[in-house]
């Protein structure tokens, strides 16, 4: 890969030692995918946020960056739990003491600590057309897909060395022509709630390959909470980073593979997946927030739980970005949530908390991302519904 | 005998090799605190990866695998150099944090356990010594 001079006197390490390894693995990437050379970027978006993820050996890791700043604006991954609430969510101390290092960690180096999976809904926004190095795959996708900024779906390590030295290499989907739809779908079915947009994006990503980049048509929606769902799921099961859509201005692709998306593939897909009948004797948490609630998803659930009391044996939490939740306090939301027994927590990722040390096993959700993870990540029987039953499962 | 490969992560390193016939997930499939091989499924399972140069097809899983990379290099258990078939950016990163050289897409891939090899990472170059 060619590097200017600046670049090369910083993989020298003239500009200490934090701008060094970063510009290092920057290096060893463009090799890696035969970049060019860097380009500028607007914005980052670091994973490698949650203890648990990182572990002690990522905390060292940090901490040796020291002498490191950020260029761009840059956020951060949800935590394993809510930086001021983690008590009340049962967090060990122990945890909780080094996920605030953590956090410490990423704010000495200049990275905001606005822990979230949108940050799109949270002062991160990218307009159209520029060049971003985000990790967090549900945020790739909408980045990509509805707010055509360009980034590939980035590690921890790469996102964190892109805000470092501000630049990442030019390769995947930062090149338009690895931007074009080679397979379209038809949507031959009225979609109505959110739930039934994960399971498009499932299917989607259980479907295809992937290196394959879809064009949907025929979506009847503009609604950001939507896409949010489409890419979270589609992301979760494969490594497929980009949309296109005929409501999102994209062209249709002239020559392609056709699929076609109808009510019975919907139900096909949901009866594939293990555990969505719900014994509501056993369910002990109903999650929802993945990725985090917008505003209006916030609000929707607060009208959904009028007239109703959060039962004592199921705990119903609901996770938002900090950057929302301010809003949705001040919009009295958060309290009518939380006057009939619900908790709205910030910062976190429910399937990167130590849910099952603290004792739970059966969790509800609305997204088939947190079915996915909490399976997978945080051992815990998960169920899959949608949001209403959920709602209906966690209160009476 | 020298072979020719893709310079990933530069440095120079020698050593006896240690090859795995199958992919590495390094978290969940290395040992951090031991640099032993605990992947079920790897027939080299048992075998430490510590001050050898590790052959391997490629990285699989976790990207949590650099940091463990990371880790084994700072407790002094991380191979001394790594030559892959084709590597993937969880090993490359992992390599860089790590402060180890990486090598892949070797001309020839005729190594065997046991092999003394010289690793010269900037050039590009692996040198079966024995």
């Amino acid at each position: 890969m060619y590097l200017s001079s600046y670049e090369e006197r910083i993989l020298k390490g003239e500009y200490g030692y934090a701008k060094q390894k970063a510009m290092e693995i920057l290096v060893a990437l463009g090799d890696l995918y035969g970049a060019e050379k860097l380009i500028p970027i607007s914005s980052a978006q670091i994973a490698g946020v949650s203890y648990t993820s990182i572990g002690d050996e990522g905390l060292e890791w940090l901490e040796s960056l020291m002498d490191g700043q950020v260029e761009v604006l840059s956020t951060l991954n949800p935590a394993g739990m809510d930086l001021d609430r983690w008590r009340d969510m049962g967090i060990p101390i122990d945890y909780a003491s080094k996920q605030i290092r953590i956090i410490e960690a990423y704010s000495r180096l200049g990275a905001l600590p606005v822990c979230t999976c949108t940050p799109y809904l949270s002062g991160n926004l990218p307009t159209y057309g520029c060049h971003i190095a985000w990790a967090e795959s549900s945020a790739v996708v909408f980045a990509n897909s509805v707010l055509k900024a360009k980034t590939n779906r980035e590690g921890g390590p790469s996102a964190l060395a892109a805000a470092i030295v501000g630049r990442t290499p030019l390769y995947g989907l930062h090149l338009d022509e690895n931007r074009i739809s080679n397979v379209s779908i038809r949507i031959e079915i009225d979609l109505t709630d959110t739930w039934e947009y994960s399971v498009l994006g499932f299917w989607i990503g259980r479907t295809l390959k992937m290196d394959d980049v879809p064009f949907i048509e025929g979506l009847k929606t503009y609604d950001t909470d939507r896409f949010k769902a489409i890419g979270a799921s589609m992301a979760s099961i494969s490594s497929m980073s980009i949309f296109n859509a005929d409501v999102l201005g994209d062209s249709r692709p002239e020559s392609c593979e056709k699929l076609s998306f109808d009510r019975s593939i919907l139900m096909d897909t949901i009866e594939t997946l293990p555990d969505t009948s719900m014994d509501k004797g056993c369910v002990d948490i109903v999650c929802l927030g993945c990725p985090h609630l917008s505003l209006w998803e916030l609000k929707v659930i607060a009208n959904l739980l009028r007239g109703r009391r959060v039962r004592k044996d199921v705990n119903l939490w609901l996770f938002t970005s900090r950057a929302v939740y301010s809003v949705a306090e001040k919009c009295g939301i958060v309290s009518e949530i939380e006057s009939v027994g619900g908790k709205v927590y910030r910062d976190a990722c429910p399937a990167l908390a130590p849910l099952s040390s603290i004792g739970y096993k059966v969790m509800v959700t609305d997204s088939l991302k947190m079915w996915f993870y909490g399976r997978h990540l945080a051992g815990l029987e998960t169920i899959f519904s949608p949001t209403i039953d959920c709602i209906y499962v966690a209160s009476r | 005998m020298r072979i020719k490969c893709r310079r990933l992560v530069g440095g120079y390193a020698e050593g006896y090799s240690l090859v795995s016939p199958e992919p590495i997930s390094f978290f969940g499939g290395v040992d951090p605190s031991t640099g032993l091989v605990i992947d079920r499924l790897n027939p080299i399972r048992g075998e430490s990866i510590s001050g050898r140069i590790l052959v391997f097809p490629g990285g699989k899983g976790s990207t949590v695998g650099s940091y463990i990379l990371y880790r084994l290099a700072k407790h002094g258990l991380a191979p001394k150099a790594m030559i892959c078939l084709e590597a993937d950016p969880v090993v490359a990163v992992g390599a860089v944090l790590a402060g180890i050289p990486l090598l892949d897409k070797p001309e020839y891939y005729i190594f065997k356990t046991g092999m003394y090899l010289r690793v010269y990472g900037d050039e590009g170059l692996v040198e079966i010594v024995s």
